[in-house]
């Protein structure tokens, strides 16, 4: 982003300079591994899909989620089931038609996983090669983050932007649908600025840890990672919950994209060009 | 509005297409062996980054409380093999475990012979790689131990444990390579939980090495072999999952 201290405020209608190489490589890069980790990462929820907490948990134990199918009557559904209340899923969890018309019974239907037939042992290998993808391109976004001010700049929360009344406002003005426009639409807002960072130094570094935290290797040599979370079952959960927080986040970013002119922003990301919107007449 | 419909009708027609695209696509460029073998390399890299970070780490070890109030048993429960059966009914008592392969001085061992060895006795927790966890106290002697009686020969490589149950019908078999086989925790376990092997648990006898997940853990183990190299066994890729299931040789994540 153009730093307003030295480059003189531009209006809006201007061609600005928004995104940088690395954010915009890192954006599309995450764009595809996002969704290979989701799609797998549902694949391989697949082969035991029950939630516990704690270290350990099987089939004896208790799951605090759980998703299935079950004969009732005469017929047979499928259900999610939380903290032991039950939901008829039929037809998306638990029991579902595939591609080709046979009834399947497994957790998430063939259309949310990769592969799309039922296969652990090809949802890993897709899941733990591109889990380096993610790894190492959020080490490196950070770090380039640091160096080269993006965090300070853009994603520092200031403490004046703390304040409630400024919090208020903000979500205020998001409620209404009114974006800024001419030069502070170069700056973040504090609600783009806490998903943003939420997402930054929340949910991707979360969900990395609860992932190592899964392995037995890792637990070996950093078995804080698993203590942390309360054990590997709880880090499992933990796991699971982040990626719908991601889903969340993915979902609330294309809607804010399509509000505020989807071709300008899809530009901006793709050449680093953007376009600032006018000011509104009064 | 109209826009609005329009967007929406957009969104739509995308979604539906990226899902026709995407998941078929994704599933075809599994099929292009190349594509497929850079992912599966994947697994080399975990191998490295987890023996440079933690070669000799042990595996955590839990109290008495800590442990699983039934501890799942998972592939073959049981075993068909009229030997087998037979061995069960005498309670093993004239069973014997071979080591042999590349090694000084080949060894059966009786399951007496086994139990009067030093013993070590660890409370772990087994991983499987479907996601579950339990937790169990294992017993018996180190695996170091009986390599150390045998004498390792120097091009041995690997050791491969032949099981005596057949899964969906072919052998069980596995292979870990010599950082786990004289890894401190790795054992063979005659004992759980304080009793002798159940038959669903593996008995008489099954490998235990900690960091890594369950299907690494062969059980009904009747014979140990020392290679220098796993190709021209069953399907070469050194067990079961690994051949029939595509799993990864590596398991420790």
């Amino acid at each position: 982003m153009i730093d307003p201290a030295v480059s003189p405020a531009p209006q809006g209608g201007e061609l600005v300079r928004r995104h940088r190489w690395p954010t915009r490589l890192w954006h599309w890069t995450n764009a595809v591994t996002l969704l290979v980790m989701l799609m797998s990462g549902l694949m391989i929820f697949n082969a035991h899909p029950r939630l516990y907490w704690g270290e350990y948990g099987a089939n004896y134990d208790n799951a605090w989620l759980k998703v299935g199918s079950a004969r009732s009557g005469g017929g047979e559904q499928g259900y999610i089931e939380i903290a032991g209340h039950r939901w008829n899923t039929t037809g998306t969890l638990g029991l579902w038609t595939d591609g080709d018309g046979q009834v399947q019974r497994r957790a998430f239907p063939y259309w949310a996983t990769i592969p799309s037939r039922y296969s652990l042992a090809i949802g890993r290998i897709w899941h733990l090669a591109f889990a380096w993808v993610l790894a190492v391109g959020l080490l490196l976004y950070l770090a380039w983050a640091l160096i080269a001010g993006h965090i300070r700049r853009d994603i520092h929360i200031t403490r004046a932007e703390w304040r409630p009344s400024h919090l208020w406002h903000d979500i205020r003005e998001h409620a209404r649908l009114r974006f800024p426009t001419g030069a502070s639409a170069l700056r973040y807002s504090l609600l783009q600025k806490l998903a943003y960072a939420g997402v930054l130094f929340g949910l991707l570094p979360m969900m990395i840890l609860t992932g190592l935290a899964m392995s037995p290797g890792t637990d070996a040599w950093a078995p804080l990672v698993t203590e942390v979370f309360g054990g590997r079952q709880s880090a499992r959960s933990v796991h699971f919950l982040c990626a719908w927080g991601l889903v969340g986040f993915f979902v609330l970013h294309i809607v804010m994209v399509v509000l505020a002119g989807p071709l300008n922003e899809v530009r901006s990301m793709v050449t680093g060009w953007y376009r600032l919107p006018r000011e509104r007449r009064p | 509005m109209t826009l609005i419909v329009s967007r929406r009708g957009l969104i739509r027609a995308g979604a539906a297409g990226a899902g026709s695209l995407l998941l078929p696509g994704c599933d075809r460029l599994f099929d292009n062996s190349t594509f497929r073998e850079t992912l599966e390399s994947g697994e080399n890299l975990h191998r490295v980054t987890q023996r440079v970070l933690g070669r000799n780490a042990l595996a955590r070890e839990y109290r008495e409380a800590d442990m699983s109030p039934a501890f799942r048993a998972n592939g073959s429960r049981e075993v068909t093999d009229p030997a087998y059966r037979q061995h069960l009914a005498q309670g093993f008592a004239n069973w014997s475990l071979m080591l042999g392969g590349l090694v000084e001085h080949p060894l059966t061992l009786s399951l007496q012979t086994l139990r009067d060895l030093p013993q070590r006795r660890q409370i772990t927790r087994h991983d499987c790689v479907e996601g579950w966890s339990a937790i169990g106290q294992w017993q018996g002697p180190r695996l170091g131990l009986l390599l150390d009686m045998a004498r390792l020969r120097p091009q041995a490589r690997y050791l491969v444990f032949h099981c005596a149950d057949l899964y969906h019908g072919r052998p069980y078999y596995e292979s870990i390579d010599m950082v786990d086989a004289f890894h401190p925790q790795t054992i063979l376990a005659w004992a759980m939980n304080g009793k002798p092997l159940k038959e669903a648990h593996g008995a008489p006898l099954r490998l235990r090495v900690e960091r890594q997940l369950g299907y690494k853990h062969a059980k009904f183990v009747a014979r140990i072999e020392a290679v220098a190299s796993l190709e021209g066994i069953h399907g070469g890729k050194g067990g079961y999952w690994e051949d029939n299931g595509a799993y990864a040789w590596y398991a420790g994540i």
